[in-house]
Protein backbone atom coordinates (compact mmCIF):
# COMPACT_ATOMS: atom_id res chain seq x y z
CA UNK A 1 0.00 0.00 0.00
CA UNK A 2 1.07 2.98 -0.58
CA UNK A 3 2.03 5.86 1.60
CA UNK A 4 -1.27 8.44 0.98
CA UNK A 5 -3.53 5.26 1.94
CA UNK A 6 -1.40 4.56 5.27
CA UNK A 7 -1.93 8.28 5.72
CA UNK A 8 -5.76 8.67 5.07
CA UNK A 9 -6.84 5.69 7.14
CA UNK A 10 -5.02 7.53 10.01
CA UNK A 11 -6.85 10.63 9.61
CA UNK A 12 -9.98 8.88 9.41
CA UNK A 13 -9.04 6.26 12.71
CA UNK A 14 -7.87 9.95 14.40
CA UNK A 15 -11.67 11.24 13.37
CA UNK A 16 -13.53 8.75 14.51
CA UNK A 17 -12.19 8.80 17.79
CA UNK A 18 -13.03 12.64 18.38
CA UNK A 19 -16.05 12.14 16.78
CA UNK A 20 -17.24 9.41 19.01
CA UNK A 21 -16.58 11.88 22.18
CA UNK A 22 -18.29 14.70 20.40
CA UNK A 23 -21.18 11.78 19.44
CA UNK A 24 -21.46 11.22 22.98
CA UNK A 25 -21.75 14.85 24.49
CA UNK A 26 -24.37 15.60 21.53
CA UNK A 27 -26.92 13.08 22.79
CA UNK A 28 -27.40 15.11 25.64
CA UNK A 29 -27.92 18.47 23.67
CA UNK A 30 -29.94 16.56 21.19
CA UNK A 31 -32.57 14.53 23.47
CA UNK A 32 -32.68 17.45 25.89
CA UNK A 33 -33.88 19.90 22.92
CA UNK A 34 -35.97 16.78 21.47
CA UNK A 35 -37.95 16.88 25.22
CA UNK A 36 -38.00 20.19 26.06
CA UNK A 37 -37.13 22.11 23.05
CA UNK A 38 -33.81 24.04 24.48
CA UNK A 39 -30.00 24.14 24.08
CA UNK A 40 -29.05 23.17 27.64
CA UNK A 41 -26.07 25.94 26.93
CA UNK A 42 -24.25 24.25 30.30
CA UNK A 43 -23.80 20.58 28.43
CA UNK A 44 -20.33 21.45 27.69
CA UNK A 45 -19.71 22.48 31.72
CA UNK A 46 -20.60 18.88 32.55
CA UNK A 47 -18.57 17.49 30.26
CA UNK A 48 -15.68 19.77 31.73
CA UNK A 49 -16.62 18.37 35.25
CA UNK A 50 -17.15 15.03 34.53
CA UNK A 51 -13.16 15.33 33.54
CA UNK A 52 -12.38 17.36 36.33
CA UNK A 53 -13.77 14.22 38.72
CA UNK A 54 -12.67 11.06 36.52
CA UNK A 55 -9.20 13.54 37.18
CA UNK A 56 -9.18 13.31 40.44
CA UNK A 57 -10.64 9.66 40.82
CA UNK A 58 -7.59 8.75 38.61
CA UNK A 59 -4.96 10.35 40.75
CA UNK A 60 -6.47 9.50 44.35
CA UNK A 61 -6.34 6.06 42.96
CA UNK A 62 -2.82 6.78 42.62
CA UNK A 63 -1.80 7.44 45.40
CA UNK A 64 -3.45 4.66 47.03
CA UNK A 65 -0.97 2.39 44.60
CA UNK A 66 -3.10 0.96 42.84
CA UNK A 67 -1.98 -0.39 39.25
CA UNK A 68 -4.47 -1.93 37.01
CA UNK A 69 -5.21 0.21 34.71
CA UNK A 70 -8.66 -0.79 33.98
CA UNK A 71 -10.38 -1.12 37.39
CA UNK A 72 -8.55 2.78 37.92
CA UNK A 73 -10.24 4.11 34.64
CA UNK A 74 -13.81 2.08 35.20
CA UNK A 75 -13.97 3.50 38.70
CA UNK A 76 -12.80 6.86 37.85
CA UNK A 77 -15.93 6.72 35.08
CA UNK A 78 -18.37 5.62 37.27
CA UNK A 79 -17.82 8.59 39.83
CA UNK A 80 -17.84 10.57 36.95
CA UNK A 81 -21.01 9.61 35.66
CA UNK A 82 -22.81 9.48 38.88
CA UNK A 83 -21.73 13.21 40.05
CA UNK A 84 -22.27 14.40 36.67
CA UNK A 85 -25.68 12.95 36.53
CA UNK A 86 -26.42 14.36 40.04
CA UNK A 87 -25.57 17.90 38.24
CA UNK A 88 -27.22 17.58 35.37
CA UNK A 89 -30.34 16.81 37.44
CA UNK A 90 -29.95 19.52 39.91
CA UNK A 91 -29.18 22.16 37.11
CA UNK A 92 -32.36 21.33 35.16
CA UNK A 93 -34.11 21.49 38.22
CA UNK A 94 -32.35 25.17 39.87
CA UNK A 95 -32.21 26.70 36.48
CA UNK A 96 -34.70 25.36 34.24
CA UNK A 97 -37.81 24.11 35.77
CA UNK A 98 -39.19 27.31 37.24
CA UNK A 99 -38.45 28.51 33.72
CA UNK A 100 -40.42 26.34 31.85
CA UNK A 101 -43.42 28.08 30.71
CA UNK A 102 -41.59 31.12 30.05
CA UNK A 103 -40.43 31.85 27.03
CA UNK A 104 -37.23 29.97 24.75
CA UNK A 105 -35.31 32.80 25.23
CA UNK A 106 -35.24 33.68 28.99
CA UNK A 107 -34.43 29.80 29.46
CA UNK A 108 -31.75 30.11 26.91
CA UNK A 109 -30.33 33.06 28.86
CA UNK A 110 -30.28 30.75 32.32
CA UNK A 111 -28.45 28.06 30.33
CA UNK A 112 -25.33 30.63 29.75
CA UNK A 113 -26.06 31.78 33.01
CA UNK A 114 -25.59 28.27 34.72
CA UNK A 115 -22.55 27.91 31.95
CA UNK A 116 -20.74 30.98 33.24
CA UNK A 117 -21.25 29.84 36.84
CA UNK A 118 -19.94 26.85 36.60
CA UNK A 119 -16.79 27.18 34.55
CA UNK A 120 -16.08 29.95 37.24
CA UNK A 121 -17.20 27.61 39.86
CA UNK A 122 -14.57 25.30 38.72
CA UNK A 123 -12.19 27.35 38.12
CA UNK A 124 -12.33 28.37 41.78
CA UNK A 125 -11.89 25.42 43.37
CA UNK A 126 -9.91 23.96 41.00
CA UNK A 127 -7.82 26.52 39.78
CA UNK A 128 -7.29 28.14 36.12
CA UNK A 129 -4.32 26.60 34.92
CA UNK A 130 -3.90 22.92 33.44
CA UNK A 131 -4.43 19.92 35.34
CA UNK A 132 -2.26 17.24 33.20
CA UNK A 133 -2.93 13.78 33.67
CA UNK A 134 0.00 11.09 32.69
CA UNK A 135 -1.17 8.74 30.73
CA UNK A 136 -2.34 5.57 32.12
CA UNK A 137 -2.97 3.54 28.70
CA UNK A 138 -0.05 3.37 26.26
CA UNK A 139 1.09 1.97 22.83
CA UNK A 140 -1.05 0.76 20.24
CA UNK A 141 -1.49 -1.80 17.46
CA UNK A 142 0.96 -0.81 14.44
CA UNK A 143 0.16 -1.43 11.01
CA UNK A 144 2.76 -1.51 8.22
CA UNK A 145 6.47 -0.29 8.43
CA UNK A 146 7.29 1.04 12.15
CA UNK A 147 9.98 2.18 10.32
CA UNK A 148 8.29 3.66 6.91
CA UNK A 149 5.09 4.81 5.88
CA UNK A 150 2.61 2.85 8.82
CA UNK A 151 -0.81 3.37 10.64
CA UNK A 152 -1.08 3.85 14.52
CA UNK A 153 -4.13 3.34 16.29
CA UNK A 154 -3.20 3.93 20.04
CA UNK A 155 -5.09 1.68 22.50
CA UNK A 156 -6.48 4.81 24.17
CA UNK A 157 -8.18 5.14 20.44
CA UNK A 158 -9.95 1.78 20.43
CA UNK A 159 -10.83 1.92 24.08
CA UNK A 160 -12.57 5.25 23.23
CA UNK A 161 -14.55 3.83 20.30
CA UNK A 162 -15.71 0.38 21.33
CA UNK A 163 -16.97 2.47 25.02
CA UNK A 164 -18.46 4.77 22.89
CA UNK A 165 -20.14 1.72 20.48
CA UNK A 166 -21.04 0.18 23.87
CA UNK A 167 -22.49 3.18 25.44
CA UNK A 168 -24.51 4.25 21.94
CA UNK A 169 -26.14 0.43 21.59
CA UNK A 170 -27.18 0.67 25.26
CA UNK A 171 -28.79 3.72 24.62
CA UNK A 172 -30.35 2.76 21.65
CA UNK A 173 -31.67 -0.43 23.33
CA UNK A 174 -33.10 1.74 26.33
CA UNK A 175 -34.67 4.27 24.26
CA UNK A 176 -36.44 1.72 21.81
CA UNK A 177 -37.13 -0.77 24.48
CA UNK A 178 -37.54 0.28 27.90
CA UNK A 179 -40.93 1.68 29.53
CA UNK A 180 -39.00 4.35 30.76
CA UNK A 181 -37.46 5.12 26.51
CA UNK A 182 -41.03 4.84 25.09
CA UNK A 183 -41.97 7.47 27.51
CA UNK A 184 -38.95 9.82 26.48
CA UNK A 185 -40.00 9.23 22.52
CA UNK A 186 -43.47 9.69 22.95
CA UNK A 187 -42.65 13.14 24.87
CA UNK A 188 -40.49 14.20 22.19
CA UNK A 189 -43.46 14.21 20.34
CA UNK A 190 -46.28 15.67 22.40
CA UNK A 191 -45.08 16.11 26.38
CA UNK A 192 -48.53 17.39 26.91
CA UNK A 193 -49.96 14.41 25.90
CA UNK A 194 -48.08 12.46 27.49
CA UNK A 195 -49.07 14.28 30.78
CA UNK A 196 -52.92 13.48 29.76
CA UNK A 197 -51.84 9.62 29.95
CA UNK A 198 -50.95 10.35 33.94
CA UNK A 199 -46.99 10.00 33.34
CA UNK A 200 -44.88 12.87 34.92
CA UNK A 201 -43.29 14.53 32.50
CA UNK A 202 -40.46 16.04 35.10
CA UNK A 203 -39.51 12.26 35.69
CA UNK A 204 -39.14 12.56 31.99
CA UNK A 205 -37.22 15.25 31.97
CA UNK A 206 -34.93 14.39 35.04
CA UNK A 207 -34.13 11.25 33.21
CA UNK A 208 -32.95 12.83 29.93
CA UNK A 209 -30.86 15.36 31.90
CA UNK A 210 -29.42 12.39 33.32
CA UNK A 211 -28.88 9.92 30.32
CA UNK A 212 -27.26 13.59 28.95
CA UNK A 213 -25.06 14.20 31.96
CA UNK A 214 -23.88 10.33 32.20
CA UNK A 215 -22.67 10.61 28.89
CA UNK A 216 -21.06 13.64 29.00
CA UNK A 217 -18.85 12.22 31.80
CA UNK A 218 -17.92 9.31 29.71
CA UNK A 219 -16.87 11.42 27.34
CA UNK A 220 -15.06 13.57 29.45
CA UNK A 221 -13.23 10.69 31.23
CA UNK A 222 -12.55 9.29 27.63
CA UNK A 223 -11.39 12.69 26.14
CA UNK A 224 -9.69 14.25 29.39
CA UNK A 225 -7.29 10.81 29.18
CA UNK A 226 -6.96 11.05 25.41
CA UNK A 227 -5.75 14.58 25.45
CA UNK A 228 -3.93 14.38 29.30
CA UNK A 229 -4.93 17.48 30.51
CA UNK A 230 -7.88 19.74 31.29
CA UNK A 231 -8.75 23.00 32.43
CA UNK A 232 -12.23 24.65 33.69
CA UNK A 233 -12.69 26.05 29.94
CA UNK A 234 -12.49 22.24 27.68
CA UNK A 235 -16.44 22.34 28.30
CA UNK A 236 -17.18 25.73 25.85
CA UNK A 237 -15.25 24.48 22.93
CA UNK A 238 -16.44 21.05 23.32
CA UNK A 239 -19.81 21.58 24.03
CA UNK A 240 -19.78 23.92 20.65
CA UNK A 241 -18.66 21.16 18.90
CA UNK A 242 -20.86 18.55 20.32
CA UNK A 243 -23.69 21.14 19.73
CA UNK A 244 -22.59 21.53 16.49
CA UNK A 245 -22.56 17.93 15.72
CA UNK A 246 -25.71 17.62 16.73
CA UNK A 247 -27.26 20.11 14.51
CA UNK A 248 -25.78 18.60 12.00
CA UNK A 249 -27.47 15.44 12.25
CA UNK A 250 -30.42 16.90 12.93
CA UNK A 251 -31.41 18.33 16.27
CA UNK A 252 -34.07 16.07 18.71
CA UNK A 253 -32.68 13.03 16.25
CA UNK A 254 -30.48 10.47 18.62
CA UNK A 255 -29.43 8.28 15.43
CA UNK A 256 -28.11 12.14 13.94
CA UNK A 257 -26.48 13.34 16.91
CA UNK A 258 -23.80 9.65 16.59
CA UNK A 259 -24.34 10.46 12.86
CA UNK A 260 -23.11 14.11 13.57
CA UNK A 261 -20.37 13.76 15.75
CA UNK A 262 -18.53 11.18 13.64
CA UNK A 263 -18.60 13.44 10.69
CA UNK A 264 -17.74 16.71 12.32
CA UNK A 265 -14.89 14.54 13.99
CA UNK A 266 -13.98 12.99 10.49
CA UNK A 267 -14.12 16.36 8.74
CA UNK A 268 -11.82 17.79 11.48
CA UNK A 269 -9.31 15.42 11.11
CA UNK A 270 -8.90 15.54 7.83
CA UNK A 271 -8.63 19.18 7.59
CA UNK A 272 -5.98 18.89 10.29
CA UNK A 273 -3.98 16.23 8.16
CA UNK A 274 -4.35 17.90 4.59
CA UNK A 275 -4.07 21.65 5.22
CA UNK A 276 -3.07 22.79 8.65
CA UNK A 277 -4.22 21.89 12.40
CA UNK A 278 -5.40 25.75 13.09
CA UNK A 279 -8.17 25.44 10.15
CA UNK A 280 -10.36 22.41 11.82
CA UNK A 281 -12.39 24.49 14.28
CA UNK A 282 -12.67 27.02 11.12
CA UNK A 283 -13.90 23.94 9.24
CA UNK A 284 -16.30 22.58 12.09
CA UNK A 285 -17.91 26.07 12.63
CA UNK A 286 -18.15 27.18 9.27
CA UNK A 287 -20.20 23.41 8.50
CA UNK A 288 -22.75 24.83 11.45
CA UNK A 289 -23.25 27.73 9.63
CA UNK A 290 -23.75 25.78 6.09
CA UNK A 291 -25.99 23.60 7.51
CA UNK A 292 -27.89 26.12 9.16
CA UNK A 293 -28.40 28.02 6.06
CA UNK A 294 -29.08 25.64 3.75
CA UNK A 295 -30.66 22.29 5.67
CA UNK A 296 -31.62 23.52 9.26
CA UNK A 297 -33.30 20.50 10.06
CA UNK A 298 -29.84 18.68 9.73
CA UNK A 299 -29.01 15.13 8.09
CA UNK A 300 -31.37 12.95 10.30
CA UNK A 301 -33.59 15.44 11.51
CA UNK A 302 -37.48 15.69 10.48
CA UNK A 303 -38.84 19.10 8.85
CA UNK A 304 -41.19 20.40 11.47
CA UNK A 305 -44.54 19.13 9.05
CA UNK A 306 -47.03 17.67 11.36
CA UNK A 307 -49.55 14.96 9.07
CA UNK A 308 -53.29 16.02 10.23
CA UNK B 1 -69.16 11.33 40.16
CA UNK B 2 -67.57 14.24 38.67
CA UNK B 3 -68.83 17.94 39.58
CA UNK B 4 -67.77 21.11 38.40
CA UNK B 5 -69.01 24.25 40.38
CA UNK B 6 -68.32 27.73 38.86
CA UNK B 7 -65.71 27.52 37.50
CA UNK B 8 -63.64 30.00 35.67
CA UNK B 9 -61.09 29.40 32.95
CA UNK B 10 -58.50 31.95 31.68
CA UNK B 11 -56.38 32.03 28.68
CA UNK B 12 -54.18 35.14 29.05
CA UNK B 13 -56.90 37.88 29.43
CA UNK B 14 -59.87 35.85 27.73
CA UNK B 15 -62.42 34.19 29.75
CA UNK B 16 -63.05 30.92 28.11
CA UNK B 17 -65.22 29.74 31.12
CA UNK B 18 -67.47 31.73 32.59
CA UNK B 19 -68.97 30.02 35.77
CA UNK B 20 -69.63 26.80 34.46
CA UNK B 21 -71.27 24.37 36.38
CA UNK B 22 -72.25 20.74 35.62
CA UNK B 23 -72.25 17.06 36.76
CA UNK B 24 -71.96 13.57 35.78
CA UNK B 25 -72.62 10.25 37.48
CA UNK B 26 -71.53 7.21 37.50
CA UNK B 27 -73.11 4.97 34.36
CA UNK B 28 -74.10 7.62 32.21
CA UNK B 29 -73.23 9.35 28.90
CA UNK B 30 -73.45 13.09 29.23
CA UNK B 31 -72.62 15.39 26.20
CA UNK B 32 -71.96 18.90 26.00
CA UNK B 33 -72.83 20.57 22.85
CA UNK B 34 -72.03 23.83 21.38
CA UNK B 35 -70.67 26.36 18.48
CA UNK B 36 -67.53 26.52 17.56
CA UNK B 37 -65.59 28.33 20.58
CA UNK B 38 -67.97 28.03 22.65
CA UNK B 39 -65.96 26.43 25.45
CA UNK B 40 -66.56 22.78 25.07
CA UNK B 41 -63.08 21.92 24.54
CA UNK B 42 -61.93 24.27 27.37
CA UNK B 43 -63.95 22.51 29.95
CA UNK B 44 -63.07 18.68 29.22
CA UNK B 45 -59.42 20.22 29.65
CA UNK B 46 -59.91 21.84 32.51
CA UNK B 47 -61.08 18.85 34.12
CA UNK B 48 -58.03 17.58 33.30
CA UNK B 49 -55.91 20.49 35.04
CA UNK B 50 -54.84 21.88 31.41
CA UNK B 51 -55.63 24.75 31.29
CA UNK B 52 -56.00 24.71 35.27
CA UNK B 53 -59.26 26.78 36.62
CA UNK B 54 -59.04 30.17 37.73
CA UNK B 55 -61.75 29.99 40.08
CA UNK B 56 -64.49 27.40 41.43
CA UNK B 57 -64.37 23.61 42.10
CA UNK B 58 -63.86 20.88 40.52
CA UNK B 59 -64.37 17.51 42.27
CA UNK B 60 -63.99 14.14 41.33
CA UNK B 61 -64.93 10.72 43.01
CA UNK B 62 -65.50 13.32 46.02
CA UNK B 63 -62.17 14.64 46.20
CA UNK B 64 -60.97 17.96 45.25
CA UNK B 65 -58.84 18.30 41.93
CA UNK B 66 -59.24 21.92 41.28
CA UNK B 67 -55.45 21.88 42.31
CA UNK B 68 -54.06 18.53 41.25
CA UNK B 69 -51.78 18.00 39.02
CA UNK B 70 -52.77 16.95 35.97
CA UNK B 71 -50.21 13.56 35.62
CA UNK B 72 -51.79 12.74 39.19
CA UNK B 73 -55.86 13.58 37.67
CA UNK B 74 -55.08 11.46 34.70
CA UNK B 75 -53.57 8.48 37.32
CA UNK B 76 -56.90 8.44 39.11
CA UNK B 77 -59.28 7.00 36.75
CA UNK B 78 -59.71 9.45 34.14
CA UNK B 79 -58.92 9.20 30.82
CA UNK B 80 -58.92 11.45 27.74
CA UNK B 81 -59.57 11.28 24.05
CA UNK B 82 -58.13 14.51 23.13
CA UNK B 83 -58.92 17.10 20.14
CA UNK B 84 -56.90 16.25 17.41
CA UNK B 85 -56.02 12.44 18.75
CA UNK B 86 -52.73 13.39 19.25
CA UNK B 87 -51.97 9.81 18.90
CA UNK B 88 -47.50 9.64 18.63
CA UNK B 89 -46.91 9.61 15.17
CA UNK B 90 -43.77 8.03 15.29
CA UNK B 91 -44.65 5.04 17.48
CA UNK B 92 -46.21 1.78 16.38
CA UNK B 93 -49.66 1.15 17.36
CA UNK B 94 -48.37 -0.82 20.41
CA UNK B 95 -46.47 1.08 21.44
CA UNK B 96 -48.98 3.93 21.47
CA UNK B 97 -51.16 1.70 23.24
CA UNK B 98 -48.47 0.67 25.66
CA UNK B 99 -47.95 4.69 26.73
CA UNK B 100 -51.75 4.35 27.69
CA UNK B 101 -51.23 1.41 30.42
CA UNK B 102 -48.07 3.20 31.37
CA UNK B 103 -48.91 3.39 35.12
CA UNK B 104 -51.14 0.65 35.60
CA UNK B 105 -49.50 -2.51 34.91
CA UNK B 106 -52.45 -4.76 36.59
CA UNK B 107 -54.00 -6.61 33.70
CA UNK B 108 -52.16 -5.22 30.86
CA UNK B 109 -52.73 -8.13 28.55
CA UNK B 110 -55.89 -8.46 29.35
CA UNK B 111 -56.97 -4.88 29.03
CA UNK B 112 -54.66 -4.79 25.87
CA UNK B 113 -56.91 -8.00 24.29
CA UNK B 114 -59.73 -6.27 25.06
CA UNK B 115 -59.02 -3.17 23.26
CA UNK B 116 -57.54 -5.13 20.28
CA UNK B 117 -61.16 -6.69 20.48
CA UNK B 118 -63.13 -3.91 20.12
CA UNK B 119 -60.73 -2.54 17.24
CA UNK B 120 -60.15 -5.55 15.31
CA UNK B 121 -58.39 -2.61 13.01
CA UNK B 122 -56.04 -1.82 15.34
CA UNK B 123 -54.82 -5.59 15.42
CA UNK B 124 -53.67 -5.66 12.33
CA UNK B 125 -52.31 -2.86 12.07
CA UNK B 126 -50.54 -3.51 15.90
CA UNK B 127 -46.26 -2.97 14.57
CA UNK B 128 -47.48 -0.25 12.25
CA UNK B 129 -46.50 3.05 13.20
CA UNK B 130 -49.40 5.57 13.57
CA UNK B 131 -48.26 8.38 11.77
CA UNK B 132 -49.54 6.54 8.89
CA UNK B 133 -52.36 4.89 9.76
CA UNK B 134 -56.11 6.77 7.98
CA UNK B 135 -57.54 9.19 10.52
CA UNK B 136 -60.32 6.84 11.60
CA UNK B 137 -58.12 4.23 12.71
CA UNK B 138 -56.08 7.25 14.35
CA UNK B 139 -59.04 8.06 16.37
CA UNK B 140 -59.64 4.12 17.12
CA UNK B 141 -56.49 4.34 18.48
CA UNK B 142 -56.43 7.76 20.79
CA UNK B 143 -59.95 5.81 21.53
CA UNK B 144 -57.92 2.37 22.63
CA UNK B 145 -54.78 4.10 24.15
CA UNK B 146 -57.18 6.01 26.28
CA UNK B 147 -58.91 2.87 27.79
CA UNK B 148 -55.72 0.92 28.24
CA UNK B 149 -55.62 2.69 31.78
CA UNK B 150 -58.79 1.21 32.12
CA UNK B 151 -60.87 4.18 33.44
CA UNK B 152 -64.45 5.04 35.03
CA UNK B 153 -64.77 8.08 33.23
CA UNK B 154 -63.75 8.43 29.72
CA UNK B 155 -63.83 11.93 27.95
CA UNK B 156 -64.13 11.97 24.58
CA UNK B 157 -63.63 15.19 22.68
CA UNK B 158 -65.20 15.35 19.32
CA UNK B 159 -64.47 12.32 18.56
CA UNK B 160 -65.86 12.37 15.04
CA UNK B 161 -64.28 15.45 13.55
CA UNK B 162 -63.46 14.91 9.91
CA UNK B 163 -64.13 10.79 9.70
CA UNK B 164 -66.22 9.36 7.42
CA UNK B 165 -69.93 8.44 8.38
CA UNK B 166 -69.08 4.37 7.88
CA UNK B 167 -66.24 5.59 10.59
CA UNK B 168 -68.15 7.90 12.73
CA UNK B 169 -70.47 5.19 13.09
CA UNK B 170 -68.80 2.47 14.38
CA UNK B 171 -67.13 4.64 16.78
CA UNK B 172 -70.92 5.85 18.63
CA UNK B 173 -71.23 2.05 18.47
CA UNK B 174 -68.19 1.45 20.33
CA UNK B 175 -69.38 4.17 22.78
CA UNK B 176 -72.45 2.74 23.00
CA UNK B 177 -70.66 -0.95 24.09
CA UNK B 178 -68.30 0.64 26.37
CA UNK B 179 -71.10 2.13 28.03
CA UNK B 180 -72.69 -1.08 28.46
CA UNK B 181 -69.36 -2.69 30.21
CA UNK B 182 -69.77 0.20 32.98
CA UNK B 183 -67.73 3.20 31.67
CA UNK B 184 -68.95 6.45 32.13
CA UNK B 185 -68.64 8.57 29.30
CA UNK B 186 -68.21 12.63 29.61
CA UNK B 187 -68.43 13.42 25.36
CA UNK B 188 -67.86 16.88 22.88
CA UNK B 189 -69.50 16.36 20.24
CA UNK B 190 -70.24 18.71 16.51
CA UNK B 191 -72.06 16.21 15.94
CA UNK B 192 -74.87 17.05 18.09
CA UNK B 193 -77.78 14.91 16.67
CA UNK B 194 -76.08 11.74 17.21
CA UNK B 195 -74.60 12.82 20.50
CA UNK B 196 -77.98 13.90 21.83
CA UNK B 197 -79.86 10.35 20.82
CA UNK B 198 -77.02 8.02 22.53
CA UNK B 199 -76.60 10.20 25.78
CA UNK B 200 -78.41 10.30 29.16
CA UNK B 201 -78.24 14.26 29.85
CA UNK B 202 -76.85 16.91 27.71
CA UNK B 203 -75.34 20.13 28.29
CA UNK B 204 -75.59 23.07 26.15
CA UNK B 205 -72.96 25.65 26.42
CA UNK B 206 -72.80 29.54 25.01
CA UNK B 207 -70.08 31.50 25.10
CA UNK B 208 -68.31 30.03 28.46
CA UNK B 209 -71.86 29.18 29.92
CA UNK B 210 -73.81 26.72 30.54
CA UNK B 211 -77.85 27.66 28.43
CA UNK B 212 -79.80 24.96 28.86
CA UNK B 213 -79.37 21.13 30.71
CA UNK B 214 -81.82 18.59 29.89
CA UNK B 215 -82.18 14.91 28.98
CA UNK B 216 -80.83 13.88 25.61
CA UNK B 217 -83.91 13.16 24.55
CA UNK B 218 -85.62 16.55 25.06
CA UNK B 219 -82.64 18.11 23.92
CA UNK B 220 -83.36 16.30 20.65
CA UNK B 221 -86.69 18.04 20.50
CA UNK B 222 -85.82 21.30 22.11
CA UNK B 223 -86.83 24.24 19.67
CA UNK B 224 -84.03 26.27 20.40
CA UNK B 225 -81.22 23.77 20.16
CA UNK B 226 -82.88 22.14 17.05
CA UNK B 227 -82.74 25.83 15.32
CA UNK B 228 -79.03 26.46 16.74
CA UNK B 229 -77.40 22.89 16.46
CA UNK B 230 -79.09 20.76 14.60
CA UNK B 231 -79.87 22.67 11.36
CA UNK B 232 -83.57 23.37 11.81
Amino acid sequence: MSDSIYYFIQQIANGLTIGSTYALIAIGYTMVYGIIGMINFAHGEVYMIGTYISFIVLAGLTMLGFDNVFIMVGLAMMVSIMIASAYGFTIEKVAYKPLRSSKRLIALISAIGMSIFLQNYIRLAQGSRDIAMPSLIQGGFLLGDPDGSHILISYMQVIIIVTTIICMAGLTLFISRSRMGRACRASAQDIGMTNLLGINSNNVIATTFIIGASLAAVAGTLLGMYYGVVNPYVGFIAGLKAFTAAVLGGIGSIPGAMLGGLLLGVSESLTAGYFTAEYKDVVAFSLLILILLFMPQGILGKPEVEKI
Amino acid sequence: MLALEKVHTHYGPIEALKGVSLNVEKGEIVTLIGANGAGKSTLLMTVCGDPRASSGTITWKNEDITQTETAKIMRSGLAVVPEGRRVFSAMTVEENLAMGGFFNNTNYDERMEHVLELFPRLKERFSQRAGTMSGGEQQMLAIGRALMSNPELLILDEPSLGLAPIIINQIFEIIEMLRGEGTTIFLVEQNANQALRLADRGYVLEHGKIVLEDTGQNLLVNEDVRKAYLGG
